[in-house]
């Protein structure tokens, strides 16, 4: 009578990877552009807030913090953002998706938000990264970081990242994969190929 | 009748699986942060109707459960039917299927008979969570109690739980003994032997000697006895006139928690109370006023375990 599905996750051993567009020390290096990219852009790490788009957002967004505190000397500021609550798919997913926390404890009035996320693909959680923000405050401006864009054909929405490590033209039948330390057995990005229907 | 929908109802604690009470209260958690923020609003459940059907008065779960649907952006409706007017049986149904008919996403229900939430979940679409049914079950206060024990003493499992009071009567008690028990902590009850029958102990399991996760005490002392957690139940006292005890003043003198008998818990023992609280009876004032009372932390964790109940309840509804 009751199935609380929580734990239904996409069985991600069926995919077959097709080719591995970046490994660790790739990976490394585009973290470390992006973190230049970022304080060149501002001028700095003042009022910089990276935040950083669960799961696989937060650990990107730890090692640009770590990355921009070493070029500046300066620790910019810190977040976490889920975004679950503000789907636009939750009647559509069947099972209820994880709620994570979200940690913004810094006021984020007047501040640079830089939105990290490892892909960007159809845009429509970043737009819901945008709306939770406008929840919480009122931001001076609100920058976008990818690792791997997956190109704008995808794009749902008009939304583009301001800082890419790497633009990947995928097609919709591909999937990318951030593989981090933090998740996964490997560090590195790779494309699979979906499951035939 | 036909049920297009998937069901996710809460019926009571007895039907869910250990990892269901663990999964609900880990969501519940996340949930609040929410309660926390100026703007305490989430875009989750717009455009869902909750419905909060009231056949009993209430005034602490039903608020919790509408604030929990509004802070999701669910359309929340209250309905208090006042038990007297309505008779059992078709009136119910006839009730459920009217409201079922205007498509509502979740009926919350309280009743003063056990079974109802079943037996609406049976004819409804919409999920169906128990609010309290009788004597039965009071899920959500199960769980918001386990969420302020685990807020406290970081676990469950192994902790020594006294419940005090009408056992006969209480939902709340049914429901903390499947939860606690689930979850591998051991549960003492005590209170007039009127109120607290001896085959209580058979209640869960038939298991017997020391081992077992359900005990019934003789005296309240030996149930508060090193307790890490010591919960009060509320006197019925719209029961007084039943005669399960001579008066309120003996209840008070016999059963009532004060300091002393709190001694006789474990030094970091918290005490928890479903409220409304008939201080000097079951509780004395400087009992509920200490700071090893966390009645308040109690509703404060409702809201976000009710909110976590109404987001697996209607988060995904087509399949």
């Amino acid at each position: 009578m009751l199935c609380y599905d929580l734990h239904r996750m996409p069985d991600e051993k069926s995919l077959t990877e097709k080719s591995r567009i970046m490994d660790s020390a790739r990976m490394k290096r585009a973290i470390s552009r992006l973190a230049s990219e970022i304080v060149e852009e501002n001028q700095g790490a003042k009022d910089v807030y990276i935040v950083g788009i669960r799961r696989r957002g937060v650990p990107l967004a730890e090692r640009i913090v770590d990355k921009i505190a070493e070029i500046e000397g300066e620790m910019p500021l810190f977040g976490i953002i889920d975004i679950t609550l503000y789907r636009d798919d939750l009647s559509t997913v069947g099972a209820s998706p994880i709620v994570n926390r979200t940690e913004l404890d810094t006021d984020i009035d007047d501040k640079i938000i830089v939105l990290v996320d490892d892909v960007l693909y159809t845009g429509r959680t970043i737009r819901a990264a945008l709306d939770q923000l406008m929840d919480f405050g009122r931001p001076r401006k609100v920058q976008l970081a990818v690792l791997i864009d997956r190109g704008r054909e995808h794009r749902e929405l008009p939304i583009q990242a301001d800082f890419v490590g790497k633009t990947v033209p995928t097609k919709q039948s591909e999937i990318i994969r951030v593989m981090l330390k933090e998740y996964d057995e490997v560090e590195g990005v790779g494309i699979f190929e979906k499951p035939s229907e | 009748m036909d049920k297009p929908y998937r069901r996710r109802d809460l019926l009571g604690i007895r039907e869910l699986t250990e990892a269901d009470i663990r999964g609900i209260l880990d969501t519940a958690e996340n949930f609040r942060e929410i309660n926390a923020r100026e703007i305490k609003k989430v875009p989750t459940l717009r455009g869902k109707t909750v419905i909060n059907l009231f056949f009993e008065n209430s005034t602490r779960t039903r608020t919790s459960f509408e604030l929990a649907a509004k802070r999701l952006s669910a359309d929340a409706v209250n309905i208090s039917v006042s038990s007297s007017s309505v008779s059992k049986g078709e009136t119910l149904v006839d009730t459920a299927l009217n409201l079922d008919a205007m498509q509502p996403d979740c009926i919350v229900v309280r009743h003063g008979s056990a079974g109802v939430p079943h037996q609406l979940a049976k004819v409804s679409r919409a999920a169906v969570v128990n609010a309290g049914d009788g004597a039965n079950e009071h899920p959500t206060q199960a769980l918001l109690d386990a969420m302020t024990i685990r807020e406290h003493k970081k676990k469950i499992q192994g902790l020594e739980v006294a419940i005090v009071g009408d056992i006969l009567h209480s939902r709340v008690a049914r429901s903390n003994i499947h939860l606690l028990t689930k979850l591998g902590a051991k549960v003492r009850v005590a209170g007039p032997g009127t109120l607290v029958p001896k085959d209580f102990e058979f209640f869960i399991d038939a298991g017997g000697g020391d081992e077992r996760s359900l005990q019934v005490c003789p005296h309240v002392e030996d149930a508060i006895q090193g307790a890490d957690v010591v919960m009060i139940l509320r006197i019925q006292r719209e029961r007084q006139d039943s005669a399960y005890f001579p008066t309120l003043r003996e209840y008070a003198v016999h059963y009532g928690l004060t300091n002393d008998r709190l001694d006789l818990a474990k030094k970091d023992a918290i005490v928890l109370h479903p409220g409304p609280m008939n201080r000097g009876i079951e509780i004395a004032s400087e009992v509920a006023d200490s700071s090893r009372s966390l009645i308040l932390d109690q509703v404060k964790y409702g809201v976000a375990v009710r909110m976590a109940v109404l987001y697996l309840a209607t988060g995904g509804s087509a399949n």
